[in-house]
């Protein structure tokens, strides 16, 4: 038994690698708890199914929504709607935040409004843009826009203020003007973090897309969890809920490839 | 009166203002520097010569005085002027070749002759063979091989360093201060040099100024009649060492001072 917490300990130096192998088990570990309490307290009759439905209860009511309800449409309609949104947002928002994190006159003049607005909750506008744009998907499109434009111009400049200030002041030394500086050292300096910055925002974009769906809507993934809701499908808000976090992570999984493909040359 | 200087300092002060409280980092500076002459400041940490050489470059304006460069008055960075600083300053998204490249592209020079030139100052400082690396994958002392490569591709009237070798282990600075006075010797550019350390200022430069602690101004200015092409060997002869006291005893005093100064 001291042998063993002594073994224990030695994994538990802060902030020490521990061996491939092991973290990889650990991760199989975490994830299979959560399966193995979960299948306990619903085949084991511990909990209501109207509450929560058993695993496999989950995947046949996934399964249906797939055959029967077509599913596929919602995920296509969400998955347009929070691209679409985030683009719009990306478009106008990169070449602000950039400015606004190089020209000080730019940041003064922007920044109060900015930094106001992305503290306003996305979800606090549905109604308003309900009222203004209607149910469809242009509305749904606006609240992704507001959700994610904010944060992003203020994400941004942070990038560009942190190129290195002797970065630019060698461009100049070595007979770059103005523009050069701009074109040839701030951007792309700050280009990966710029994807970064997406990679999180678009992760924040598939939580608005939800709460605008939930709200009103005629397709979408947000739209059948709250149809299922009303007809107390447990199974289905689940499966729901859970292909939402499969999408989110197959965006930042892009996303992280992409970055590796594009910025080979980034410190590790 | 003989040939006209190369570099021309005259009379100049900086002031920053820190919090409300002025600071005089530069105290009327006046000093001149020949063609072709490798030149040194020697000054304790925080003694502004680093802020002086930022006022050649043109990066930093002085709050009084000017410095002409073959008499033209310098009024902000030009690639006239090429520097190289302590840190942080290749392109992670460029190759070597491509950091190299990077002056030559600007000036809109024809192709073929950039890479002619790429390749000779390649070569100058021993990175044949790594072209096509990025920064990532230099240690630091290739990194400032290729940052004065970069500076001097550009053909400046004046190369400024500054601190250049500061960030680098003992061993690998030594090496560095051959091949920069290899490079000197061979190409004759005038340079304007910049650090802390006795022995690199002496080893390096036909002339040494010493800089007093804050605010800065030159206390002294010592000839060195060291013979060229220098070597690591003479470090370690009788002229050098005594070269070597005399800056020295210079320095430290200031370097008590700049001590004092901080505790105030």
């Amino acid at each position: 038994m001291g042998s063993f917490l002594r073994r224990l300990k030695d994994h538990f130096n802060p902030r020490e690698p521990i061996s491939p192998g092991l973290y990889l088990s650990l991760s199989f570990a975490g994830l299979a708890l959560v399966m193995m309490v979960w299948s306990l307290l619903t085949y084991g009759g511990f909990i209501s199914p109207l509450f929560l439905p058993s695993p496999g209860n989950v995947l046949n009511a996934g399964w249906e929504q797939f055959l029967k309800f077509g599913f596929t449409n919602d995920i296509l309609m969400s998955t347009y709607r929070v691209m679409a949104g985030f683009l719009i947002a990306a478009i106008l928002g990169v070449p602000l935040g950039l400015l606004m994190g190089t020209f000080k006159a730019v940041e003064a003049f922007v920044e109060p409004l900015i930094g106001f607005i992305r503290y306003m909750p996305a979800s606090a506008f549905i109604p308003l843009f309900i009222l203004w744009l209607g149910i469809g998907d242009v509305e749904k499109i606006a609240i992704i826009f507001v959700g994610s434009f904010f944060q992003l111009v203020l994400m941004v400049a942070v990038v560009a203020t942190g190129v290195p200030k002797e970065m630019i002041e060698t461009a100049y030394t070595l007979g770059a003007k103005r523009i050069q500086v701009i074109r040839k050292v701030l951007l792309p300096a700050s280009l990966p973090g710029i994807l970064d910055t997406l990679r999180i925002i678009v992760g924040w974009a598939w939580t608005y897309i939800i709460v605008a769906e939930l709200v009103a809507a005629e397709s979408g993934i947000g739209y059948m969890i709250i149809n299922a809701q009303r007809m107390l499908q447990t199974g289905s808000i689940i499966f729901g809920i859970l292909v939402i976090g499969v999408l989110g992570i197959i965006t930042d999984y892009a996303f992280k490839w992409l970055h590796r493909w594009l910025f080979p040359w980034v410190e590790t | 009166m003989g040939e006209m200087p190369k570099l021309q300092i005259e009379k100049v002060f900086k002031v920053f203002s820190q919090r409300g409280r002025e600071i005089l980092a530069i105290e009327n500076i006046s000093l001149q520097i020949k063609n072709k002459e490798f030149t040194t400041i020697l000054g304790p940490s925080g003694c502004g010569k680093s802020t002086l050489l930022r006022i050649v470059a043109g990066l930093t304006k002085p709050t009084q005085g000017v410095v002409r460069l073959d008499g033209k008055v310098v009024s902000g960075p030009g690639q006239d002027r090429g520097m190289v600083f302590q840190s942080y300053t290749l392109f992670p998204w460029l190759t070597v070749k491509e950091n190299i490249q990077f002056g030559l592209e600007l000036s809109g020079m024809e192709k073929s002759k950039q890479e002619e030139i790429v390749q000779e100052f390649i070569e100058k400082v021993g990175l044949k063979g790594f072209e096509g690396a990025y920064p990532k994958e230099l240690s630091g002392g290739m990194k400032q091989r290729v940052a004065i490569a970069r500076a001097l591709a550009n053909n400046p009237d004046i190369l400024l360093l500054d601190e250049p070798f500061g960030a680098l282990d003992a061993q690998t600075r030594s090496l560095m201060q051959e091949l920069l006075t290899q490079v000197w010797e061979d190409l004759h550019k005038t340079i304007l040099f910049v650090t802390h350390d006795v022995e690199e200022a002496i080893f390096l430069s036909d002339r040494v100024f010493v800089m007093t602690a804050r605010p800065g101004k030159i206390k002294a200015e010592i000839e060195i009649p060291l013979e060229r092409p220098r070597n690591y060997e003479m470090k370690s002869s009788e002229a050098f060492i005594n070269l070597k006291k005399q800056a020295l005893a210079l320095i430290r005093e200031e370097a008590i001072k700049a001590t004092q100064n901080k505790v105030n």
